[in-house]
């Protein structure tokens, strides 16, 4: 048995792109133990959002996270109405679902091609980065922001997107299709790859249920957990599709949970924009929230949680954000131990950290 | 700027509290979109490879010893931008707990990106806009290094080289990084 050393990792690291700490108990070049550290990046926005109104809270709330902005101003905006006794109107619930889906689309190309630059692969980042150039596109075309839309409010949308637009939309993506796949393809084929991915970071289908870890991470061990399927949120029910899910549990699993999610995401988003009916996109919400309201959603990364508790005021008594990277934390550390040390970029990576939305 | 720029400045990226929007954003300059490895920008992880120190986000009790361990690991001359409108004041954030303000609480800032999230535009705009302030602080360096070797008569122990540059005028003094190194000590001395 070596000596132990402790290897501090983070916060500031060329592979993450933001801060997290770990201590790392290293035996020669072997991990047997993980000490995280968290706390860089709190600012306390549960604590901000009951001094602002229920208008001004959206914006505070889609800035927990750059990355899936979308889905916590939806998440925010679902649980008020919740609290409201509000129904929006169906062509809202359709739109905030394609919204989410490509929000997921933009999401795992990021993350693809940042687990590319994990095992310096930096063309393939690039490919990644350039493909999702165009999804980002889509984006600041029809909400009038690259990475954060504010187009969520309590009681619908902002504003209406054009069916043309959405049409266009769909095509964009199809054509996108090829050029994800040929990307895709060699994350699963190319042998440097698979050395990489294979067999690290094992997580088995008891572990990931054990330690509670959520979205393509549990997916990827085996376990059948889709919040998009059993949650109460969007048209997922009237779409009509089964959660990807891979057995194997190492980083490849997973990093194929996320490829097939995106072809996915694509499907459901062609499927919701043939289904789309007419209408108005928001309705009147009352001035004040009284009552709680609890709604869980599919983020990109896992199960997103959010909680409202209003006071018949127009100000929150209470907004709770529970978020994915945080529960998924615990898995990562039982991933690292017995890892080796260079495999450590991969294994922080393989969970998709959000350290934004962990920390708020 | 100059009609070119001279040196490849070499950027280090640490994401202060930011949302992550501006990190992206960061990173996206750095895609085939934007591109701004064609000025010869690379994005390095070692602060001490780094000429410009791009920050997102704002200040925290537990970060602001983070960055001012970067940003003085970094070797002279420096420049800092301040990426989105949290690194700039704080923005939305501005009234948490946990947060101080802007990055200039900390460190010296030179250029300032504001925008929620601050487009890769701006941000290579900012860029290149702290090129002239590192280009305008390498000129001052080597004005505080010329200064001393030009006075008549040097009390420093000049090395031989700069003995046998003094005694040719008509030649521009062109100093190796020795000699600046030297020279650069002597005027720290006096």
């Amino acid at each position: 048995m070596g000596k132990r050393t402790i290897m501090p990792f983070g916060p500031q690291h060329p592979v993450l792109p933001e801060p997290i700490h770990l201590d790392l108990v290293l035996e020669d070049e072997t991990v047997v133990d993980v000490i995280p550290s968290i706390g860089y990046i709190h600012r306390g926005l549960e604590k901000l959002c009951e001094t602002k109104d229920y208008n001004q809270m959206v914006y505070v709330i889609e800035r927990i996270c750059g990355i899936c902005s979308f889905g916590h101003g939806w998440g925010a905006c679902a649980s008020m109405e919740g609290a409201m006794g509000v129904t929006i109107p169906e062509r809202a619930e359709y739109l905030r679902t394609i919204l989410h889906e490509l929000s997921r689309v933009h999401s795992h190309l990021l993350w693809l091609g940042l687990m590319a630059d994990a095992f310096g692969f930096e063309s393939l980042f690039n490919h990644c980065w350039r493909v999702r150039e165009s999804v980002l596109d889509l984006f600041e075309k029809n909400t009038g922001g690259r990475v954060i839309f504010s187009i969520c409010k309590p009681g619908g949308m902002r504003k209406d997107i054009s069916n043309e637009n959405l049409k266009e939309m769909v095509d964009v993506l199809n054509g996108l299709k090829a050029e994800i796949k040929t990307i895709t393809d060699v994350f699963v084929e190319d042998a440097s790859v698979k050395n990489r991915m294979t067999g690290v970071g094992v997580l088995t289908k008891e572990e990931a249920i054990e330690l509670c870890a959520v979205g393509p991470t549990v997916r990827g061990s085996g376990v059948v957990q889709d919040i998009r399927l059993t949650g109460n949120h969007g048209v997922y029910h009237l779409l009509d599709f089964e959660p990807v899910v891979e057995e194997a549990g190492d980083c490849m699993a997973r990093t194929k949970v996320r490829i097939r999610e995106v072809f996915q995401a694509i499907e459901l988003i062609e499927k919701a924009v043939s289904q789309i009916p007419d209408g108005p996109v928001d309705c009147k919400v009352p001035k004040t929230v009284d009552g709680e309201f609890a709604i869980r959603l599919e983020q990109p990364r896992g199960e997103g949680f959010y909680y409202a508790k209003g006071a018949g005021t127009k100000f929150l008594k209470r907004m709770r954000v529970r978020t994915p990277t945080n529960i998924n934390i615990p898995a990562l550390v039982k991933a690292l131990k017995g890892a080796d040390l260079a495999d450590v970029p991969i294994l922080v990576l393989t969970i998709d950290p959000c350290i934004s939305c962990t920390e708020r | 700027m100059s009609a070119y720029v001279t040196k490849s400045p070499w950027v280090v990226h640490y994401d202060g509290s930011s949302c992550n929007g501006c990190d992206i954003e960061v990173l996206a300059c750095l895609m085939p979109m934007y591109d701004v490895e064609r000025f010869g920008i690379i994005n390095c992880g070692n602060p001490k490879h780094a000429d410009v120190f791009l920050v997102t986000g704002s200040v925290n009790e537990q970060n602001k010893d983070v960055i001012k361990q970067i940003y003085d690991q970094m070797p002279e001359p420096k420049v800092v931008v301040a990426v989105g409108i949290c690194a700039c004041s704080g923005g939305v954030f501005k009234d948490c707990y946990n947060v101080l303000g802007g990055v200039d609480q900390v460190i010296p800032v030179d250029a300032y990106v504001p925008g929620c999230a601050a487009r890769p535009e701006a941000i290579i705009d900012a860029v290149v806009k702290g090129l002239d302030v590192l280009q305008a602080k390498r000129d001052a360096m080597v004005g505080a290094v010329e200064a001393p070797a030009a006075a008549p008569a040097p009390a420093a122990p000049a090395s031989p080289e700069t003995a046998a540059k003094t005694e040719t005028p008509a030649v521009p003094p062109i100093f190796t990084m020795a000699e600046i190194k030297v020279n650069a000590l002597d005027h720290l001395k006096k």
